[in-house]
């Protein structure tokens, strides 16, 4: 770290390197973009779908689970769970938590949603159980 | 203390330790239920102790480079801050914004809490990290276009070292960064990825570079090492960090619907951020090895050295664990990550945090260090903390190898829960493990305390 290195080459190296990689990096971001349609199933997104995602998220489910391996690890992988319960098996799951818990087992809360709500839910995990996602998780337990 | 506006950062600091020991309580309830699953349910979820313990965190990480940046702005542009006023009165608006949001998450349930805040005006909550609800949202990008005001035109006015301009990088780059928070497409693909430029970004990113600055700091305060080489060095790091770390942030594209190009992207250019951070020891090591004065905080010099090696074993050796795609198809999502997530933002953000609090905090109350008896304290406190979550992570890391095994690598995998029952052994060990961080951190709190016979001059 001495002789002819100076600070101010180290400095340019790295103004130079971090907009070189930065803009790279805004490339392949874009590139990212033009083939997402494809893969992120965006066409099938219906307001019911939507709806499903806001009450994936003012109920903070990412809290206790993970959703395409993203979230808290708690609580089971759901990004598949439709392929493993079936769309009555998630809703009977989600209705039956029983209130104060189960004694010594981590315990789900009682959320109270209406039939509505549960299928709008159970469409959003459909969803993203229909997306692309290079074949993950490696088997249906998540 | 050289300028009389440094000691708006006392505030910051102490406040930023307030909150590490509520992170550290809420990571122990956490912890316990991982195993008595319905300990204090129905009355604090999983999912709320986890926001506590995880925001808590992020604020009082925000609260101590605030607070170093106060405390190191002034000295490095050898002026007065431009505005003490306006530091405390953010100091008051940022503390009391995060106390309401905890009391808000404990009291009413978070999709009451999403109701009353506005959420359907803007629907940024939910998400992992950035479950803050809306106008808090809006009062950290206060707050921190305040800050960055406040520093930049002290900088502006004064004299722009390498150290500061660096600082001043990453900071701009964190507020910036964390814009991304309020964008939140339908679509859950785009929102993952647009997720993890604030969050990705951040720490491996940005945050490196405040890191690299109050590294270099403290470095220079108590080595005495020349100016020049210490500033080179901070260069270096910056750039390994962002060349590597930037297109790095792919190793988050492997399975969430983006292209596969990603598992190539992702896989080599993390794999080389572990670099920096070893450039980081080295540069640590080699800047006390050449000191050319004695410096009597020696605690404070030992927390640089550990910020150096923790942060490449946590960030480095354990994030290139299971960031090559092939590795992390098994790994994604397990307790793997949770061990990593653990050493990393300990080894390099608590510590370098408390790196900068050890050195200033004797400085903002009238002394060059602290005396003998505090500074064995504190030394203690340092081996402690750091040793528990060493061992918190190696539990961690054979319950998520255990995990992986049974669950995914398994030809009859098992189920999630299932898995869980049969690893608890080292839940456990990790709880007791958290119980002697939580003494250490105690200890820590307990070294500024002490008082008996002050260490003279510098
Ligand atoms: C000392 C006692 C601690 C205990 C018992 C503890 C426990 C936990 C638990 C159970 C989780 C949730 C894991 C899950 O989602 O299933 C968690 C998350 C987390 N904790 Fe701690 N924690 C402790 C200390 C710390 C410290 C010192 C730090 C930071 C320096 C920290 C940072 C985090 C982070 C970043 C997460 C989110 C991890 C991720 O998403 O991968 N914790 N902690
Ligand atoms: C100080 C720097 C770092 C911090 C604070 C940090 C923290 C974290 C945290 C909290 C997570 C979990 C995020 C979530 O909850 O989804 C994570 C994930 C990850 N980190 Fe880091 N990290 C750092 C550096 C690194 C480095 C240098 C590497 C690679 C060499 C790395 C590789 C990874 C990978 C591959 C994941 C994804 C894990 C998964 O698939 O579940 N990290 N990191
Ligand atoms: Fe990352």
């Amino acid at each position: 770290m001495s002789g002819a290195f100076t600070k101010s080459m180290a400095r340019n190296i790295f103004y130079g390197g971090t907009v070189f990689f930065f803009l790279l990096f805004l490339a392949l971001s874009f590139d990212t973009h033009s083939q997402l349609p494809k893969r992120d199933m965006r066409a099938n997104i219906t307001p019911q779908i939507a709806e499903g995602k806001k009450l994936w998220e003012v109920n903070d489910c990412i809290g206790c689970h993970t959703l395409m391996g993203e979230g808290a690890y708690f609580a089971p992988e759901l990004g598949n769970v439709v392929a493993r319960y079936g769309d009555e098996g998630v809703k009977a799951f989600i209705k039956s938590r029983p209130k104060e818990g189960i004694p010594g087992r981590r315990s789900m809360p009682q959320f109270n949603f209406t039939d509505e709500q549960l299928d709008a839910i159970v469409a959003f995990l459909r969803h993203v159980n229909s997306i692309n996602d290079a074949n993950w998780p490696p088997n249906v337990q998540g | 203390m050289q300028y009389k506006s440094q000691a708006v950062a006392k505030p910051y600091f102490i406040a930023a330790i307030g909150l590490f020991v509520a992170q550290i309580l809420f990571g122990l309830i956490l912890g316990l239920q991982y195993v008595i699953g319905d300990f204090l349910f129905p009355a604090i979820p999983f999912n709320v102790a986890r926001m506590v313990h995880t925001n808590a965190l992020i604020v009082w990480l925000l609260m101590g480079f605030m607070g170093g940046a106060y405390y190191m702005i002034p000295e490095e542009a050898e002026t007065e801050l431009a505005s003490p006023k306006l530091a405390i009165a953010t100091f008051w608006i940022f503390l009391v914004a995060a106390a309401l949001t905890v009391v808000g998450y404990l009291t009413v349930p978070y999709a009451t809490l999403a109701e009353m805040t506005g959420n359907n005006l803007l629907e940024t909550m939910g998400r992992e990290f950035l479950e803050q609800p809306l106008p808090t949202k809006v009062g950290i990008v206060i707050v921190a276009l305040a800050f960055l005001f406040n520093i930049t035109l002290t900088v502006l006015k004064g004299k722009k070292t390498s150290i500061s301009i660096v600082l001043l990088l990453g900071l701009w780059g964190l507020a910036v960064f964390f814009l991304f928070s309020f964008y939140n497409p339908v679509n859950v693909v785009l929102d993952k990825f647009f997720w993890w430029w604030t969050v990705h970004l951040w720490v491996e990113g940005v945050w490196e570079l405040i890191l690299g600055a109050f590294l270099a700091f403290v470095l220079i305060k108590t080595t005495g090492v020349d100016r020049e080489v210490i500033e080179k060095w901070l260069y270096v790091i910056v750039t390994l960090t962002l060349i590597t770390g930037i297109i790095g942030t792919g190793h988050h594209y492997f399975w969430i619907g983006t292209p596969e190009y990603w598992q190539w992207w992702g896989s080599i250019f993390s794999a080389l951020e572990p670099i920096p951070f070893f450039a980081m020891t080295v540069f640590a090591f080699n800047m006390v090895n050449r000191r050319r004065r004695e410096h009597p905080n020696k605690a404070a010099v030992l927390w640089a050295l550990g910020t150096g090696v923790m942060a490449f074993l946590g960030a480095g050796i354990w994030g290139f664990l299971h960031t090559l795609a092939p590795v992390n198809y098994y790994t994604h999502g397990t307790q793997i990550t949770a061990a990593h997530g653990h050493m990393s933002f300990y080894g390099a953000y608590v510590m370098v945090n408390l790196t900068m609090i050890s050195y200033a905090m004797p400085i903002l109350r009238g002394r060059a260090a602290n005396s003998n008896k505090s500074q064995v304290m504190e030394m203690w406190s340092f081996w402690l903390m750091t040793v528990s979550i060493v061992f918190i992570t190696l539990f961690l890391t054979a319950a998520g190898i255990l995990q992986v095994w049974l669950q995914r690598a398994s030809d009859t995998p098992l189920p999630f829960m299932v898995a869980q029952d049969k690893i608890a052994l080292f839940y456990w060990m990790r709880e007791w493990t958290g119980v002697a961080f939580l003494v250490g951190l105690l200890i820590y709190v307990a070294s500024f305390f002490v008082g008996g016979k002050e260490e003279q001059s510098a």
